[in-house]
């Protein structure tokens, strides 16, 4: 089901702009050290009906260069930088030859993901300046916020350019949390890293170990029982709706309505307790296993209820607040069309009108309830991403008493363990998490260990997203925009 | 004049808003916590909260001069001045010929300019950006807490507070009047804004961006920081006290007995933590409006207290 065509630095951004014309879209960029010499794989995705292609591309291993695909795509431009800081793999002629992930202390000429490139030296000389874009002007301030921040966050450095109070341009600096993710998979056995899978984004450990584990039985060749596929999707809607009830919550408390996040904060509490049950960990940890699912006990359809209920009094009680409806409407648009050029997933592009959903363009298990709609809205702003949340709650909360009808618990549901060495040893998944396609690629030695596993958060794409949103707006609305994207830094940053 | 009871007046009202303040802060906030379902900290936590910085180091940033250094003491001196000065106990004291309602708005003026200035001179963007707003906040603040009052003074011919407050007593009817009522509405606004509350600032937000009064003193730590918080805490009974005073003046002692000076302690307890208690309850149903919005909202209040001036002035011509 999966396309892989070799290319060459001639044929590669020929076909990469034929593939994006006719649809599809660049879900991963994943470079690799093969003992013949460096290789980049460019998995285009497009759905439904479910379509996948891989475009490989064999380097000199004196002199690794890819042509740049910068121009044909946004998201291109920066797997590349990723690929050069992290490989050394050298984008040609790309149009923004910075640095991504490399902060300015890591190590000059020192490439992380290289197999030659031992244990991280010590922080050292600079490589060179590594300045922000200075806005002039009659006025114009820098408010600098982070890396580290008052709440609970995670850490990410803000450059503001403001007149008064209006945000002329924001530039975001993340990549505070590199943790090596990628080499720490490599060499594990398929068991081992499934842990690291759900610990990519802590809030995301449904999503992460779903794309990982389907990636993993395609290149084994494991057939997953009909019965673990519907646990999973149960698993991967219990997952949307705690985090989006967290969400809806957290924006009614930045415009200073703390009791509806009280409110909110107490039905998350019940979710996750009810996650405890089913699979013995609040974050759902452990539910999904290589091959299968484990579930300890299925949530009663009249808890359900209740839960929606609850929420939908929250969002009704929310929006029915003038002073809140204020804030949030009209605030931080992302227009459709920068979305798309942006090529944004999940709830933010959903909230600017495009109706793109992983559970129906890639489904691992059929969708088929009939009530299922994907939720969209068309306004772009804060309000449009706290309605298409709201929606989506209800609709996960319709899937999970669906998918768990019939489903026996407790028991682990699990695929027989196919032979050693067998299955094409690579594979691809591609999972709805909560804030947006996830793509995971895996490769497999002949032993059953990692050799290479790319994961891909959603927040990757979505980041870019943020300051396009935010020019015009005020320094004020920031935090409450911020939020209403809640991005990933840790998924981002691996 | 009695002026044993006098002083005791003066010293009784420095005394108790100075130590009710964090109990106050501590009454309100847990009143909100127990309508929003939540537990709550106790009502003395920011008592506890005033030891515990009271004990760590006074630390300075690098580079701030004399303006930072001396805010914290200004705005407690400030508002302790104006604690004295305003009849919250007793109408006849030996200061309350100096209590005037132009000299008591500037001296809450000069406490609020003492933080703006100690945000500017950290030099960081957060304190330039928290003076700037508070800044804009109180220039259209003032005027409505001077026109407010000085409805109230028309009919009672002067704009001394404390021959306001006993006129009030002794002839209610004046409150009663349109000029009390738009004069009240509009002193609530000022003071919901002076105080930084919901929805003009959130003050239990941890968001850096949005603050007002907490950006402009991020850097203060330490003992600096437990004087600011408890100046803070001091104008909000001040305020709340002197809303009360003016508009349910009722139980304030206006002779020279010791018994009126007893109940009108009690009866200032009463009033401030009732009126604390409805504005705590209010904050649950409110939002914090958008930055933009606060001037339109301030400049409502200002046109009230115009309009209560106006009144104030044909309603007591005509009679």
């Amino acid at each position: 089901m999966r396309e892989i065509y070799q290319t060459t630095s001639d044929t590669l951004p020929e076909k990469a702009q034929q593939l994006l014309d006719e649809g599809h879209r660049l879900a991963l960029v994943a470079a690799h050290i093969d003992e013949t010499g460096p290789r980049v794989v460019y998995l285009f995705t497009s759905g439904p009906p479910d379509t996948r292609v891989e475009l490989h591309i064999r380097l000199d291993p004196d002199r690794p260069e890819v042509p740049t695909l910068a121009h044909l795509s946004f998201a291109a431009g920066r797997f590349e930088r990723e690929m050069r800081d992290l490989f050394g793999i050298v984008p040609l002629e790309h149009p923004l030859p910075r640095r991504l992930v490399r902060h300015f202390h890591w190590p000059r000429g020192w490439y992380p993901m290289l197999p030659d490139a031992g244990p991280p030296p010590a922080f050292g000389e600079q490589e060179g300046p590594y300045p922000f874009l200075e806005v002039e002007g009659d006025g114009v301030y820098e408010i600098p916020v982070g890396p580290v921040h008052a709440g609970l966050i995670e850490p990410g450095h803000f450059r503001f350019s403001v007149v008064g109070e209006t945000i002329l341009k924001l530039k975001a600096r993340l990549w505070f949390v590199h943790k090596g993710v990628e080499q720490l998979f490599q060499g594990r056995t398929i068991a081992a890293g499934l842990p690291l899978a759900e610990r990519i984004s802590g809030d995301t450990a449904v999503g992460h170990s779903l794309a990982y584990c389907l990636a993993v039985e395609e290149a084994t060749g494991m057939q997953v029982p009909a019965e673990a596929q519907r646990a999973r999707a149960m698993l991967l809607e219990l997952e949307r709706i705690h985090n989006h009830v967290a969400d809806l919550g957290m924006l009614c408390n930045d415009v200073g309505h703390s009791i509806l996040n009280a409110q909110a904060q107490r039905v998350r509490e019940q979710l996750l307790r009810l996650n405890r049950q089913i699979t013995g960990h609040r974050l759902l940890r452990g539910g999904v296993t290589p091959g299968g699912a484990a579930l300890h006990a299925l949530p009663d359809p009249a808890v359900l209820e209740a839960i929606g209920k609850d929420v939908r009094e929250i969002t009704d009680l929310a929006l029915g607040h003038s002073t809140v409806q204020d804030r949030l409407t009209g605030t931080a648009i992302l227009s459709t069309a920068a979305a798309q050029e942006i090529g944004c997933l999940g709830y933010v592009a959903r909230a600017s009108g495009i109706a793109d959903d992983t559970r129906i363009a890639h489904p691992f298990t059929p969708y088929d309830h009939p009530a299922f709609e994907v939720p969209v809205q068309n306004g772009g702003d804060v309000l449009a991403r706290f309605l298409v949340r709201a929606e989506e709650i209800d609709a996960s909360l319709a899937l999970v008493a669906h998918f768990a009808d019939g489903l026996p618990a407790p028991k682990a549901l699990l695929a027989p363990t196919p032979a050693p060495g067998a299955g094409p040893r690579t594979g691809v998944g591609l999972v709805e998490g909560w804030r947006g396609t996830i793509a995971t690629r895996v490769e497999l030695a002949a032993d059953d260990t990692l050799t290479r596993v790319k994961p891909v958060d959603p927040s990757f794409f979505n980041w870019p997203a943020l300051p396009v949103a935010l020019a015009d707006t005020i320094v004020p609305d920031f935090p409450l925009t911020n939020k209403s994207f809640n991005l990933s830094y840790a998924g981002n940053d691996l | 004049m009695s002026t044993a009871v006098g002083y005791a007046a003066v010293a009784g009202q420095v005394v108790v808003v100075g130590a009710g303040a964090p109990v106050l802060t501590g009454w309100m906030r847990q009143v909100r916590a127990r309508l929003e379902g939540r537990a709550g900290a106790g009502v003395l936590q920011p008592w506890r909260d005033a030891r515990k910085l009271l004990r760590k180091e006074p630390v300075t940033p690098i580079g701030t001069g004399p303006a930072f250094r001396a805010a914290p003491a200004l705005l407690v001196a400030s508002t302790a001045v104006v604690v004295a000065l305003v009849p919250l106990l007793s109408t006849d004291t030996p200061v309350s010929g100096h209590a005037d309602l132009i000299l008591v708005v500037a001296l809450i003026a000069l406490g609020t300019l003492a933080l703006a200035l100690a945000g500017l001179d950290t030099g960081t963007a957060f304190g330039g950006m928290g003076a700037s707003r508070e800044m804009t906040v109180a220039s259209l603040v003032e005027p409505t807490l001077l026109l407010s009052v000085f409805a109230l003074s028309i009919p009672a011919g002067t704009t001394n507070l404390p021959a306001i407050v006993s006129g009030a007593v002794h002839e209610p009817a004046r409150l009663a009047s349109p000029a009390g009522l738009l004069a009240v509405a509009a002193l609530a606004v000022a003071v919901l804004a002076e105080t930084g509350r919901i929805p003009v600032d959130n003050p239990s937000t941890h968001l850096e961006l949005t603050m007002i009064h907490e950006a402009m003193v991020l850097e203060y730590a330490g003992p600096d920081l437990a004087l600011v918080e408890l100046g803070a805490q001091m104008r909000l009974t001040l305020l709340l006290g002197l809303l009360s005073s003016l508009f349910v003046p009722w139980g304030i002692a206006t002779g020279t007995s010791w018994a009126a000076l007893a109940l009108a302690l009690v009866l200032f307890a009463v009033k401030v933590a009732l009126l604390g208690a409805v504005l705590a309850a209010a904050e649950v149903f409110w939002a914090k409006v958008r930055l933009f919005r606060v001037p339109e909202l301030l400049a409502g209040s200002f046109l009230l207290a115009l309009l209560a001036v106006t009144a104030s002035y044909f309603l007591s011509g005509t009679s």
